[in-house]
């Protein structure tokens, strides 16, 4: 029966995962029943009460995925005590992390078990068996999140020293910078109210002794960074940074020990203070980019199943797999090593390893390779080649050396510094000279005046510039799902005249999509939806895309690399492969395709297609209205290419590319001068996106060209691509006026310390003045239309 | 008069030194990992334990 209009407009919802549920059904599936079963009887009801649905997150539908083994994630410490790190798919709001903790509270034998919300990584801590650790992880699947153990040594995010050193070093710069500015009160209203000589130099000395120290620990990262670059023979932001500090602190050093009146510890402690607040922000926008990325790679790596000579099967990593042995691919499972098929018949997808979208037909005798999809029945394969000697471990490193080529990017701070430091110690100088020998002036003086100059050129503002407006641009993207991981990545992005796209899950969406949803009745695509939503075969998650949320059809059977079948008061209802459901007569098929058999009626056939993503027009107009070239470089079929770049109107394309010659063409484009971002996914653009300077990977890509890429972006839109690039543009325009105006800052005020003409009070005031100018103009990068999807 | 105020930065120092190791302590046993997780725990109370 068709539901009416009434049950349309309000659809019922399970009471559990918020996903549509069958009219008059609590629960959409038995999973969803059971959950809630599950916290009703431990008494955690206010669950309810208090989550919040994000849309944007996977529902807590409890489904059944295949499992890695834990084992070697599992690491025991002297007292025996195991710790098992894991990815945590589906954590929705601070509910999720609440429940979470409680099921497993009440698990027994668990000492520790804790969600960090920031990683979405939860950490379990046991004495008992290391068995356990199963029990553990089905507590909280039962509940509908998916787990994935991870190596924490892998993992950057988890073990960012830099960032703890720079909080420290923030904390002993804020402690002293406050404390020496309370004192510089006390100064200042001394000097109004006839404080004696002796009290002031007690105040300055008690002012070196909390400054030296500090600024000695919390400048040590501007420190460290200049020498480096010194010692390479280049300068950078940190020099000049470094040595106006040095200089200012080491001027008010011997000013204290001779009694003088003005020392400037507050400037060059608050100087760190205010420096280090950017480096911190800066690292923790960046590390925060980093954990976010590699939580979708943890969340897509793989096992293989193993079978011995005995017919048992096993879990393995794909790594320990030996030449010779038998593998089993399932429906919708990765191949983990290159090798011979056995027994079975399938169809691959070796978007992967080709950039071919149609999959590709595979039986006994076929040689199949790492990285490549099982989109059919299982079959068994020998492995011939595993670990560092497939194919996929050959482009991987084809990509290394790819990056290894690629030239140092001189960041915008570092090259105005190069020019910027020489000037100023060269007017500091001539300024000496010139009072010293010309004017005649008794050398104390002439020193005094030098280091005014100093003090006046440091480069407050000038390094606040570049990371203020980065701190914020990098933050708004990240909001809007775009990570970026290179801390250069937006400047290089400005530079961009040419973007070159990869076709297959770049320009085209990563999963496939129902192209005869015209010749079937709705009717007969929701019954196949139905059965489809049981299902995580591609296929089947592309038929109930297409079809809308629907009710999953209880009592589905899956019958392991055909389909799935349901039994009705009206006879058997079955979906699958063309052998199980389908019309043998029918003529062969062009792509993929899944069969519904009902008795009564004639097979239905569905046909799946790749389809571009849906504002894939849009975007490559209003790139091209920026003023770029773009480009389409493919390793699919010519015919295929020539179709997309004729729906998107695209003028310069190339298909049947093998990586090799996708790098040659970047290479050449860079020859002739050109700034080229390459947008790709798979592993054969892994290379590309390496060898181009600057590249964007869509966070359903493969993870090695995740790794690879500057930029990675969610969602199934291609506007991130047109929106980093206008931010970045903004950006840079931004950096420049912040550039512009503390310089211009510094040819108001060098003339007058030049000329012996500024009092203490002034360059404090111009001092701050400037760095609040650059501050403000910064908080423009957070206005703007830039993300607005066109 | 000089002894007082001797008496008074010798104080500020030691309460703001009190702040810093305190912060230091919190960084190092992990109280600044998780953020997001630290704002919304507040919302929950424990239920009651069977």
């Amino acid at each position: 029966m068709l539901p009416t209009l009434a049950q349309e407009a309000t659809p019922s919802v399970c009471a559990y995962c918020g996903l549509p549920s069958q009219p008059g059904q609590r629960f959409c599936c038995p999973g969803c029943a059971a959950a809630f079963e599950t916290i009703q009887h431990l008494g955690l009801g206010s669950y309810y009460k208090e989550r919040l649905l994000d849309p944007s997150a996977r529902a807590p539908r409890p489904e059944q995925s295949d499992r890695l083994a834990f084992g070697r994630f599992i690491t025991t410490d002297a007292q025996g005590r195991h710790t098992l790190n894991l990815a945590v798919d589906g954590l929705q709001c601070g509910a999720c992390v609440w429940l979470i903790e409680q099921i497993l509270s009440r698990t027994p034998g668990l000492s520790e078990g804790r969600v960090n919300m920031t990683t979405r990584r939860l950490r379990l801590v046991w004495s008992g068996p290391i068995e356990d650790a199963t029990g553990f992880v089905d507590a909280v699947e039962a509940l509908g999140y998916r787990l994935v153990p991870y190596d924490a040594t892998q993992m950057a995010a988890s073990r960012d020293r830099t960032g703890a050193a720079l909080m420290r070093a923030l904390a002993v710069a804020g402690f002293a910078a406050g404390n020496v500015m309370l004192i510089s009160i006390a100064i200042w209203a001394g000097v109004f109210q006839g404080m004696g000589p002796a009290t002031r130099d007690l105040f300055h000395w008690v002012s070196a002794l909390i400054a030296l120290p500090a600024i000695a620990y919390a400048g040590r990262p501007f420190f460290t960074s200049a020498i480096a670059a010194l010692r390479q023979g280049r300068s950078n932001m940190d020099v000049p940074i470094s040595i106006g500090v040095i200089l200012v602190s080491s001027m008010s050093l011997v000013e204290t020990l001779r009694s003088g009146e003005n020392t400037y510890f507050d400037s060059a402690i608050s100087l760190v203070f205010f420096l280090l607040i950017g480096r911190v922000l800066d690292h923790r926008a960046r590390a925060q980019a980093r954990a976010s990325a590699e939580q979708l790679l943890a969340l897509q790596q793989g096992d293989v199943t193993v079978i011995d000579s005995t017919g048992t099967s096993r879990r393995l990593a794909a790594g320990h797999v030996e030449p010779g042995w038998q593998i089993l691919v399932g429906m919708g499972e990765r191949v983990g090593v290159d090798g011979e098929v056995v027994t079975g018949q399938s169809s691959l997808d070796a978007s992967l390893i080709t950039g071919e979208s149609l999959p590709v037909a595979a039986g006994p005798g076929s040689i199949v390779y790492a990285g490549t999809i099982n989109l059919g029945e299982a079959i068994t394969v020998r492995a011939t080649r595993t670990g560092e000697a497939t194919l996929l471990a050959d482009c991987v490193r084809l990509i290394e050396a790819a990056e290894a080529r690629r030239s140092r990017f001189v960041v915008l701070a570092d090259r105005v510094a190069r020019r910027y430091a020489p000037v100023v110690h060269i007017c500091a100088a001539l300024t000496f000279l010139y009072w010293w020998l010309i004017a005649g002036a008794p050398i104390e003086q002439s020193l005094l005046t030098a280091a005014a100059v100093l003090i006046i050129t440091c480069p407050c503002a000038l390094a606040l510039a570049v990371p203020a407006v980065q701190v914020i641009a990098t933050g708004r993207l990240l909001r809007a799902g775009i990570l970026l991981k290179s801390a250069t990545a937006l400047e290089r992005l400005a530079e961009v005249d040419t973007v070159v796209f990869d076709k297959t899950g770049t320009l085209t969406q990563p999963s496939f999509a129902l192209v005869n949803a015209t010749e079937v009745q709705a009717a007969d695509l929701r019954v196949a939806a139905g059965l489809a939503a049981a299902s995580r075969h591609p296929l089947a998650r592309a038929l109930v895309a297409a079809s809308g949320p629907v009710v999953i059809a209880a009592g589905v059977v899956e019958v392991a690399g055909q389909g799935l079948k349901l039994a009705t008061p009206h006879g058997e209802i079955r979906l699958g492969s063309r052998p199980f459901a389908g019309d043998p007569a029918a003529p062969p098929a062009l792509g993929p395709e899944i069969w519904l058999h009902r008795s009564a009626t004639l097979p239905i056939c569905f046909r799946f297609g790749e389809q571009l993503r849906p504002d894939a027009n849009r975007v490559v107009r209003a790139l091209e209205a920026l003023g770029l070239r773009v480009r389409l470089l493919s390793g699919d079929q010519p015919e295929a290419v020539a179709r997309t770049a004729a729906s998107l109107a695209l003028q310069q394309w190339e298909g049947a590319c093998t990586p090799v010659t996708k790098v040659s063409r970047i290479e050449a484009m860079k020859q002739q001068g050109s700034h080229v971002l390459m947008v790709g996914d798979g592993l054969n653009d892994g290379p590309s996106l390496a060898a181009a300077q600057i590249s964007m990977s869509p966070a359903t890509g493969a993870d090695i060209s995740q790794n690879v890429a500057d930029v990675v972006f969610q969602g199934e839109r291609l506007a991130p691509v047109l929106a980093v690039l206008r931010m970045a543009r903004r950006t840079r325009m931004l950096m420049r006026q912040n550039i512009g105006l503390s310089l211009g800052y510094n040819l108001v005020m060098v003339p007058l310390a030049i000329t012996g003409q500024v009092t203490p009070w002034l360059a404090a005031a111009a001092m701050s003045c400037s760095s609040l100018i650059v501050l403000a103009n910064s908080f423009r990068a957070r206005g703007g239309k830039d993300l607005a999807w066109p | 008069m000089a002894v007082m105020m001797l008496f008074l930065i010798v104080l500020s120092l030691v309460l703001g030194g009190t702040g810093l190791a305190l912060f230091l302590w919190a960084l190092r046993s992990g109280q600044y990992e998780d953020l997001d997780g630290a704002a919304s725990r507040i919302l929950f109370d424990d239920p009651p334990t069977k």
